[in-house]
């Protein structure tokens, strides 16, 4: 291809982009096979997952409680502002309660988790593969996506959801502070309005978000660190691809799983994933 | 003659585009240390991945035993690897597993032994590099000699046929040099394996070889004895040392960016 005399064009240099782009597309998706081959046929390295099981789920819970609860607060704030303008100001609960339940607690946990985590993935990994400790693992015939890779997203799968029913319960209790403190709405009448509007189908379909995210936070930290190249700078390099793939990937993926979900009964898909997720852990034990 | 243990053959590789091995053709006897020479980036060490299938070649043939291994699958390759051991350049220890797991490793993922045998053959392999004791010491307490020998009481915990070593000596001063290269003739000498050696460093290339292969511009230019070849008289030779070598392309990623930052300090 270099060999071609002349002037790169335009179309040429889109060409080869697209066919960079489309080999990381295959690249990844070829990892995200291996790891449900490896689910399915090998045993998930069972101390390993719990390890980073509390990694996911314990050790990112001070970020997420602290970004969770200023969330809740700054959105009694706000809501109950511009709500006041119509006289409606009681109603803080029901918007701070559906906002947080449906939106802002998924996505905000899967932020945090994918910046903290998914880039202690890449960084790991990443490590790992330019000191050839990834290759070592295969040399003594092991199974680099069974010993790595599979612990990994197992534990962001499991464990972001878990942070995410933390992080709304902390964001309502959060909004609660503020519009006591701030509006005069008493604790009891701003938990009636939470619990009045928010139906457990919000609940669920909020929850049921954040397995994906979860996945993927997972899968992309594990998939750009056994990428790296080039040294410390390529370790650096794909600590920040890390965050950057998983924050775009939560934040557009989660239009498209909000538009799916508003189409099929929710309870049906938590259904689904409950049973796969009962599944893995059948088969750690 | 009998069937090598491992055969290259016109094995030819390249990295985005631009080739590092241009046909490769080596045969490696059982019982045999055999030393690839070459200089930095000659594609030395992608030579001898290409011998355990962490590397596939874009064109030939890699046989193992006689047999075609060639794009056999990684499930494939595990089996095959239980009878190599392969020493890395920086010897590739896991930071966060003390020496007697890094050891244990490959024993606990292919044999089913009680804790008490695990421990006792991690003992044997560490003994034989010199280094008892040292078990529970994590690879960051360790000095660059000490990981390059636990590196290859690893590689032999599981009592390999075929011991790979990548630029054993990279990064060490002569005297831990001169104790790796012992420590490879031991070996040779105690477990009967076949070994092949990669390096740039001639004297340990003469002190442990049967056999010495000089690859460069990615084929292998003068392969012989090396009883033949030690008075370092050969043409091909008489370049390397010269250092009239092409050097390698800017592009060439070394095998280990870290690793060669070091070693040419």
């Amino acid at each position: 291809m270099s060999d071609v005399a002349g002037p790169p064009s335009f179309l040429s240099a889109l060409g080869e982009r697209l066919i960079a782009s489309s080999e990381r597309v295959g690249d990844f998706l070829l990892l995200a096979l291996q790891t449900l081959h490896a689910l399915f046929h090998r045993r998930p390295p069972l101390l390993e997952t719990l390890r980073q099981l509390e990694e996911v789920a314990i050790r990112s819970a001070p970020i997420v409680i602290i970004t969770a609860t200023f969330t809740g607060m700054v959105l009694a704030l706000q809501t109950a502002f511009a709500l006041s303008r119509f006289g409606a100001k009681p109603y803080v609960g029901s918007i701070v309660g559906l906002a947080l339940v449906r939106e802002l607690g998924p996505v905000l946990a899967a932020l945090m988790v994918g910046g903290r985590v998914g880039a202690g993935f890449a960084s790991e990994i990443g490590s790992m593969t330019v000191t050839e400790q990834v290759d070592a693992i295969r040399a003594m015939g092991a199974d680099p996506v069974q010993k790595l890779v599979l612990p990994r997203v197992i534990a962001t799968t499991l464990g972001l959801p878990a942070l995410t029913v933390f992080a709304i319960l902390l964001g309502i209790v959060g909004g609660g502070i503020i519009a006591d403190l701030q509006y005069d709405i008493s604790n009891q009448f701003y938990a009636q309005t939470v619990t009045n509007s928010v139906r457990i189908d919000d609940f669920l379909s909020g929850v049921a978000k954040t397995f994906v995210f979860g996945w993927g936070i997972g899968m992309v930290g594990c998939w750009v660190g056994l990428r790296a190249d080039g040294g410390t700078a390529g370790v650096g390099r794909a600590t920040t691809e890390a965050v950057v793939i998983s924050s775009i990937g939560v934040l557009v993926s989660d239009f498209f799983l909000t538009k799916i979900l508003m189409l099929f009964p929710t309870e049906k898909w938590v259904q689904a994933i409950l049973n796969g997720v009962q599944a893995i852990v059948g088969r750690m034990s | 003659m009998t069937t090598p243990v491992i055969e290259l053959v016109g094995v030819e590789k390249a990295f985005r585009g631009v080739p590092v091995l241009r046909g490769v053709d080596l045969a490696i006897q059982a019982g045999q240390t055999c030393t690839i020479l070459g200089g930095s980036g000659s594609g030395k060490s992608v030579c001898l991945k290409h011998m355990i299938g962490l590397m596939q070649p874009d064109r030939g043939h890699v046989r193992v035993d006689g047999e075609d291994v060639t794009g056999l699958s990684e499930v494939g390759w595990v089996a095959l690897r239980r009878d190599f051991g392969f020493v890395f350049q920086g010897a590739a220890l896991f930071d966060s597993l003390s020496v007697l797991e890094n050891v244990a490793y490959p024993i606990r993922e292919h044999l089913d032994w009680t804790e008490d045998q695990v421990r006792a053959r991690v003992a044997e392999s560490l003994e034989a590099v010199g280094l008892s004791g040292i078990e529970r010491l994590l690879p960051a307490e360790l000095s660059g000699g000490m990981r390059k020998r636990v590196g290859v009481a690893r590689a032999i915990a599981l009592s390999p046929r075929v011991i790979l070593y990548d630029e054993p000596t990279t990064g060490l001063d002569p005297a831990n040099s001169r104790r790796i290269g012992e420590l490879i003739q031991q070996l040779q000498h105690d477990l009967d394996v076949t070994s092949v050696v990669v390096t740039h460093d001639l004297d340990l290339c003469f002190r442990i070889s049967d056999r010495v292969a000089l690859l460069r511009d990615g084929t292998i230019v003068l392969d012989g004895a090396a009883s033949e070849l030690a008075d370092r008289s050969a043409p091909e030779l008489q370049r390397f040392l010269e250092g009239t070598e092409p050097l390698p392309p800017a592009w060439a990623e070394p095998d280990d960016p870290k690793q060669e930052k070091h070693s040419d300090g």
